[in-house]
Order: structure tokens, then sequence, then C-alpha cells
């Protein structure tokens, strides 16, 4: 390049040097720079305009990443049939830290203290000083704390997402919810059983639980436990024709959320884990069985003026009796000579089978991993004392649960009826389970059990507007091997409204020492029999179920106890009227 | 400033009557505008570096005051003064551009900086508008006179100085001057044939970059598939997008925390996230005007070494913003440019400072040609 072209127009010609023309095309060739230049900054603010005026915001990765972290939790959440939470997952924190970024462990340790002053001094000495690049202080860090550690503004410590199990409901669902590990894995209750599925659910798993009526029996149960200053307590509300378990309590019981801290007797579960000789509510059993036997009639009577000598033991009845009973009379009063004659009648073999069909010879099917198998005599050991005493609930110790699922069972007219804490898919049962007794004699216990509430020993389980039928159960606690004639077990199984019976629930009192108020008795009727009516009083509106006027009430009730036939009736002294105008049609008692 | 009168016949009188007063506003306008950004954009960053909140915004200040100097001073020059200045400059900092090479302290793979007690600096910086001032007077004499091998002295020139800057390697660099070298002998009369040929060159040293060193292969491939960490410009377009058209407020960003070089590369996006739309098309406004209203000026001048002295300036001056502007914007491959006169940065704003008060003093009201 030799700098110029050759001029060549005459105006060129006439300027002559080489850096005129040289000039001249320089500034036409800048024009070009202009364009050039305008063009790119056209393109610059356009750009400019189209990111902040028409872009959609590119889904804020930072903002997203981070509510993420904060807002997943990964084990499903437990409600109730209502949809209540039971058990939820809570983001927290796991709080670290490295030893070698941390310029002033003293003052660290001190500022630290004093926001989360739970932490082992010693222990927090070492890890403030160590050289670990993540030593962990404190797991489940709350929110609250989280923010307070982090105004500290120690450098070193640092945070990692966590997640800590919560129940809203506290110890009133403890033993049934159960508890996680640290690292929210189920070890106890339902939490345990359902661990691989709360794991993997996204969706929150629904129990069979009603938190209303937990809450109430719960409250009432806690109230007799402490009032009778018993040992321990259990308690259940079962649907008697699904067998879905509305509520389950144990006492004592624990806060789920400081598990670790509590006493073994407090995680004791009562209602399925601990098994009891139930006594006298065996005696359901025992009548339903002879009566469905077609071998024994409600009206057939027993000798039970005098104490029954067997080859082992002696047995005897709470109230001695003047005259021969009926069998209603023995059910009714709970006479153990009386169900002991009968069960010997009948014979072991058939008690065994019917027990056995009734599933209390074996573990409970209940879903939970804390439930104890039933203490059964030795089967080459089940002779005529064993079945005297089978017969009326001892020598054969079963857990509430499955206690109550067999009562269940013979009240829904002998239809199987297994207790359960999970929801079952009606259509599953499909073909018609064999009845293990027939409607006729489900018809005559529930009336002779409606009797033990009007006659017998439960008048205290009486609710106004309320049918309630049921059976009290005093047994006497073993102790070495003896019975102890101070400690017992008393315990009520009810159901309402007794005609058709919906309901069931059921009151145990472990050892309860009488009182001034219950003139020194301990016994079923005074103790867990008022349990069990309080209960019913409150949860039967809850459950559709509304008291029903007095003279309804009556009609309902005689119609029931007509089952029983005039003999019986007349025995007992009833007189259910003789004209079926008066019983005039009561939905509402049904 | 006093008012002068235009009877005001000292130094700073026919300094306030000559000099551009419109560009000399611009300049003080975006010196404010960078002064803000960097109050708003550098306390988020020095946390992250562990050092005092405002160590940045008072590092700035500090580098400010020299700046403004250098400029006034070099803009009370006359054309021939700057000339013998920057050549005389010239030959200083392209010895020590070379001895980089062999001295300088390796910063993230390149030698780019040399440590002088005190301070470090870049020498490639200041090179950049000293050469351009340089390569003008070269040009024009070759248009002018005849028999002096200006052409030959200035092809060797600028092959010393691409050497030195492939060498460090500084690719970025290397565009830059290349673009300004090319553009003025472009306007100095390049025959439209090699115009084409030094596009050609162009593109073909591109791929030849892309091929040599891994970290352009790198940008490059990031821009093309926008995969692998792009998480700088991302962020930087998402604080444009959460800006909008007012901006949340000075001091009210938040996606500015996250984006690393938001006080250097990347302040544009922290202007983009608190000044919102309407601001930052007054600052590239700005830009836009010093460049074209240079440009347009320098159509009018007589003196074809200033001519091309002004153009060389306006073209790194005006390259250089564009770059960093398209690279914010994800217009362009990141490339670490600084935004002039905005961006934190010493060296980046002294070389600033340095070719605008040449390009201030060149573009004095001068009456006739003997001033040259």
């Amino acid at each position: 390049m030799d700098g110029a072209e050759s001029p060549s127009g005459s105006a060129a010609r006439r300027l002559a040097t080489p850096g005129e023309f040289a000039l001249t095309r320089a500034r036409a060739r800048l024009g070009f720079a202009v364009i050039v230049f305008g063009i790119v900054y056209l393109i610059i603010a356009g750009r400019v305009a189209d990111l902040t005026l028409f872009n959609e915001a590119p889904e804020s990765s930072s903002v997203a990443a981070a509510g993420e972290t904060v807002a997943t939790t990964h084990r499903a959440d437990i409600v109730d049939r209502n949809g209540t939470i039971l058990a939820t997952s809570l983001p927290l924190f796991s709080l670290c830290a490295d030893g070698r970024k941390i310029l002033d462990p003293d003052d660290a340790e001190r500022k630290l203290l004093s926001v989360l002053p739970d932490l082992d001094t010693e222990r927090l000495d070492d890890l403030l000083r160590g050289s670990k690049h993540c030593a962990p202080i404190k797991r489940h860090v709350t929110p609250r704390q989280y923010y307070a550690v982090n105004k500290l503004g120690i450098a070193g410590l640092e945070f990692s997402p966590d997640e800590g199990r919560t129940y809203p409901a506290g110890a009133v669902t403890a033993h049934v919810l159960g508890y996680t590990d640290i690292d929210n894995n189920g070890i106890a209750g339902i939490e345990k059983s359902l661990n691989g599925k709360l794991q993997r659910n996204a969706d929150p798993i629904a129990l069979t639980l009603d938190l209303r009526l937990q809450t109430i029996l719960h409250r009432e149960l806690s109230a007799a436990f402490e009032t009778f200053h018993a040992l321990g307590a259990a308690g259940l509300i079962m649907d008697i024709a699904s067998g879905e378990i509305l509520s389950l309590v144990s006492l004592p019981d624990f806060d789920p959320q400081r598990a670790g801290s509590a006493d073994d007797d407090a995680k004791f579960n009562r209602a399925t884990l601990g098994v009891y000789e139930m006594g006298s509510t065996f005696k359901i059993f025992n009548t339903a069985m002879a009566l469905d036997s077609g071998l024994i009639k409600a009206s057939e009577r027993f000798d039970t003026t005098h104490p029954l000598e067997t080859s082992h033991k002696t047995i005897r009845d709470f109230h001695a009796s003047t005259h021969h009973l009926n069998v209603a009379e023995i059910f009714i009063e709970s006479s153990n000579i009386g169900s002991a004659l009968m069960a010997d009648r009948l014979g072991a073999a058939r008690q065994k089978a019917f027990l056995g069909q009734l599933g209390l010879m074996e573990k409970s099917s209940i879903e939970l991993p804390e439930v104890g198998a039933p203490l059964l005599p030795p089967a080459s050991g089940w002779g005529e004392t064993t079945t005297m005493t089978v017969s009326f609930g001892h020598g054969i110790a079963v857990n509430a649960v499955q206690l109550a699922g067999a009562v269940a069972t013979i009240l829904n007219d002998g239809a199987p009826v297994r207790p359960s804490l999970l929801k079952h898919d009606p259509e599953a049962q499909e073909r018609a389970p064999e009845r293990l007794v027939t409607p006729r004699t489900a018809e005559i216990m529930r009336a002779l059990m409606r009797l033990v509430v009007t006659q017998g020993t439960a008048k205290s389980a009486e609710v106004t507007g309320y049918m309630v039928a049921g059976k009290t159960g005093t047994a006497n606690k073993q102790s070495g091997g003896h019975y102890v004639k101070d400690a017992r077990l008393s315990s009520f199984i009810g159901v309402f409204p007794a005609n058709a019976p919906r309901y069931l629930v059921f009151a145990m009192l472990d050892d309860p020492k009488g009182n001034a108020k219950t003139r020194g008795f301990a016994t079923a009727g005074w103790t867990a029999a008022p349990v069990v009516s309080r209960v019913i009083g409150q949860i039967g509106p809850l459950l559709g179920l509304p008291p029903v006027e007095p003279d309804a009430l009556a009609a309902a009730e005689h119609r029931l106890l007509r089952a029983l036939g005039n003999d019986v009736l007349d025995s007992l002294q009833i007189n259910t009227g003789t004209d079926d105008y008066a019983s005039v049609e009561s939905n509402s008692a049904q | 400033m006093p008012p002068l009168a235009r009877s005001d016949q000292s130094v700073l009188g026919r300094w306030w009557w000559t000099v551009d007063r419109w560009t000399l506003l611009a300049i003080v306008a975006l010196i404010v505008f960078g002064f803000l950004l960097i109050l708003a954009a550098t306390p988020a960053v020095a946390v992250r570096h562990g050092l005092d909140n405002f160590y940045f915004v008072e590092r700035h200040f500090i580098m400010l005051v020299p700046a403004v100097l250098i400029m006034f001073t070099l803009s009370l020059m006359s054309p021939r003064q700057v000339r013998w200045l920057a050549l005389a400059l010239m030959v200083v900092f392209v010895l020590l551009l070379v001895s980089t090479l062999f001295v300088g302290i390796e910063i993230k793979g390149a030698r780019r900086w040399l440590h002088v007690p005190g301070l470090s600096i870049q020498p490639s910086e200041f090179v950049k508008p000293l050469f351009a001032v340089t390569a003008a007077w070269l040009f024009a004499r070759q248009c002018e006179r005849r028999g002096f091998p200006a052409l030959s002295v200035n092809v060797a020139l600028y092959g010393l100085i691409l050497v030195c800057l492939l060498g460090q390697p500084d690719i970025g660099m290397t565009f830059l001057t290349s673009a300004i070298w090319f553009g003025q002998f472009f306007l100095a009369g390049l025959p439209v044939i090699l115009v084409g040929a030094t596009l050609l060159f162009g593109l073909g040293g591109a791929f030849a970059a892309y091929y040599a060193f891994p970290h352009f292969q790198s940008r490059l491939d990031r821009f093309l598939s926008h995969s692998g960490d792009t998480y700088q410009t991302d962020r930087a377009l998402e604080a444009f997008t959460n800006g909008g058209l007012f901006g949340t407020g000075p001091g009210e960003g938040t996606v500015k925390m996250t984006i690393p070089d938001a006080h250097s590369d990347f302040v544009f996006a922290v202007a983009g996230e608190e000044l919102g739309l309407i601001w930052c098309l007054v600052i590239i406004a700005l830009f836009a005007f010093i460049v074209l209203r240079g440009f347009m000026r320098a159509r009018q001048e007589n003196n074809l070494f200033v001519l091309l002295a002004v153009s060389g300036l306006l073209i790194e001056f005006g390259l250089q913003a564009a770059i960093n502007l398209a690279s914010t914007l994800h217009l362009m491959p990141a490339k670490g440019m600084t935004l002039p006169f905005i961006s934190y940065g010493g060296s980046s704003l002294w070389s600033l400072s340095l070719g605008m008060g040449m390009l201030l003093a060149l573009t004095r009201k001068r009456y006739g040609l003997s001033d040259v």
C-alpha cells in the first residue's frame, strides 16, 4: 500500500496534495464507522429493552433453588380419617462447625451457648477447636434457632438442610403413631410399621383414627387413670361393622417429640402390646358359645349356690347366690360358678375352637409393630379346670384390641370383625364370610349385655339418651404365679346403640385404687364403666347418633329384650309390655 | 466551574472555550453513574472476598482522583504535544509489555500484569490508546509524505504488539488492538479488496484462536450451546429481568448479590436491576453520544493525523463499551472487558483517562493548521 490512489477527478487535481486527498477519503469512510457504531448501539439498546420488558422471568433459579431446599420434606404426612394432620415433616437445619475457619473458639462457644443453651459445653469445646471439615454440632435446628445462629455471624458455622418429624396432637396420639429416630426412620408405632410407605409416598397416609374421638377418650381415660391412681390404662373406640379403630389410647404416655427421654413404661402400649387376663368380659364368649351350640338355653338353670371345687382350685362368686341362676342371670350377675359349669358341659375342644375362630388364640393383625401374642394355657394342660377358668377370663391373656374384635364379631351377627388402623377397600372383602354365631345368638347377647347395664354390674355405664350395652371385667392380677386379691384389672366393654350396635368403646384400668367416692370399690363397675359412659355421651353426637327421646328409647329397648323369651324375662321380673303400639318405629334409636 | 470570559487568554480560559464541553459532560456523567453503581455493586463482592464493605468503593474513589487529573492535564495539551507524549510513553509501555512475557505475574493462566511495588499495572491497557495515537501519526505520515517508511514501521510495531499480546495470552486485547489498527488503516485508505482480506484474516484469526486457546474455545462453546457453566451470564440476564422498566431502586437489587463480577465486567447488570431500562438506555446513549459525536467532529477535521488519532481512540472507547455491554447482555461470548469509566478497575480507568484526555486535547477547536 503506497498510501494514495491516483487522483483522477479534476477537483482532486486542483487540491493536488496526496494528504488532502487522503483526508477527503478518510472523511467519507468515517461515515461508514458512524453507521456501524450506530447500529451496534441500537442493537444493544434493543436488547436491554427486550430483556427488561419482555423477558419471561427465567424461573429465577437462585430463588427457586432456595425455595426448594427449604420446602421439600421427604416423609409423607399421616392424617386421621378426616384429613387432620397427625404427623408431618418440618424442614429444619443441621448445624456443623469447621474448626479451621473459626477464628475465636472461646467467643464462638460463648455466643453459641447464648442461643442454644442445651448444647453440651465440653463436646462443643472439642468441636469448635477440631480440624474436621464439618463437625456436627446439632441436628434439627429450628428456623428460629437458624436465624439466631446466623445472626451471631460466626465464620465457620455452617447449616445443611435437615428434616424433623412433628406430631401436632402430641401425647394424645403418641402410642398409635410411634416416633422416628433423628434420621426420620420410624422406630415405633405406625411410623415403624408403615416406614417404607411413608418414605415413598408423596401423599399423606390416612388412618382410621378420628382425632376428635381420640382426644375425648384420652381425656376421660386420663382422668380415671389419675383419680384411681392406676398403674396404667388403655382404651379404644371401634366401628363394629368395619373393625376400623377410631381411637386407641394407652396410659401413661409420652411426648413423641422427646421419645428418647421417655421411660419404657410410658412407651409400653397397653392396648396392643400388653396382654391381660381380661376376666368377666370373656363371659360374652362363653355365653354366646353356649347359646349358639343349641345345647344350653338362656333359661336353663345351674347350681351356683356353693363354690365349685376343681382338682386345682376353688371357684367362687363375688356375690354368692342363694338360688340356682339361669344362663341370663349368670351373665348379668357375672357368676363365675355358673360360667364354669356351662363351659364344663360344652367341653374344652369346643371352647378352644370357638376362641380360635374369634381370633383370640393368635397374635392380633393390628397394623402396629407393638403387638403382644396371647398367653394361652398349654395345649396339653387344657383340661377341665382350664376350661372352667377360661370361661370367665382367667388363665388366658389377650390384648385389648383382639378382645374388642372378638366382642364386635359376636355382636355383628357373627360376621368376623378384624380391628384395623388403616382404611380398607370395602370391595376387597367380596365373599360373604362364615358367621361364627347365628344372628339369633347375637340378638340375645345384645339383650343380655343391655341388661348388664340396666340391672347388672355396670349401671354406671348408662348414658341419658343412649341405649348402652356392655360387660364388665374385673380380674385379679397375678403376681409370681398367684392371684393377688387387692391388685386387679378393671375393664368395661361397651357398645351402642344396644339394639343395633354401631360402635364399641373399651376402657381398662390396671390396678385402680378405690376411693371415698366409690366407697372403696375398684371394680370395673365403679372405675371403667363410668369412663365409657362419659365417652359415649360425648362421641355419640359426633358420630351422627344424637340422644334419643326416652319413649322411643324405651320402646326400642323392649323390642330388644323380647329376644330373650318370656321365661327369661319373667325370671328377671322384666315387663316389656305386650302391645307393639308402644314401640313406634324410631330410626334414631337404631 | 467559574464562568470564564471569552476573551480570557489564560491556559484555563482558552481550554474552557475550545474544549468539547458536551463530550466532557458525557464523560463526567459516566463517572458519576460509575460511582453510583460501584457503591451498589461492590459491598456484596467485598464481603465475599472477606474485605471491608466499602473496600472497593474507597479504592475506586482513590483511583478516580488521579484519573480525572490525568484526563484534565492531557486535555490542556496541543495535538503536537499529544503526539510526542504518546510516542514517548509508547516506547516505555511497549517495553513493559514485552517484559510481561518474562517477569509478568501469572493470574488464571495468563501473564498480563507487572508488579511494581505499590501497585500492579497491565501495560497492554496503556499501550492501546498510545498505539492508537502513534499508529495515527504513522498512517498520516504515510499518506502525506512519500519516502518515509511509515508503513513498514507501523506494521512492525503492530506485529510486535500482536506477538506480545498473544504470548500473554490476551485474546480480547489482541482483538481490540487489531480492530483499532485496522480501523485506522481503513480510514487511511486501505483498498476495498484488502478490507475484505482483513475481515477474512480476522475470521481466520478467530478460528485459529478457537483451536489454540482452550479457554477461548470453552467460552465460545458455552455461548453457542448455552450449556455448561453459564452461571454469571444467567444471573446477569436475571438481573435485567428483575429490574424491568424502572428498576428496583439504587441499592435495592438482590440478583446482583449472586453475580461474582458485579463490580467489574458485569457492572451493567447491576444498572439493569437497580436503575431499570430507562437509565440503562441513558447510559448506552451516553456512550453512543461520545462515539458518534466524536466521529462527526472528526469528519470536520482538516488534519489527517488528528482525524485518525481521534477515530482510533473512539474506536477503542466505543468498541470496548460495546463488547462489555454485548457480553453482559449475552449477545456475544463473555469477554473480560471493562465498561469504560463505570467498572471498577485501576489500570483500565487510568488507561481510559489517558485515551480520553488525549481525545479531548485533539478535539479542541484550533484555528489554522499550524498548531499541529
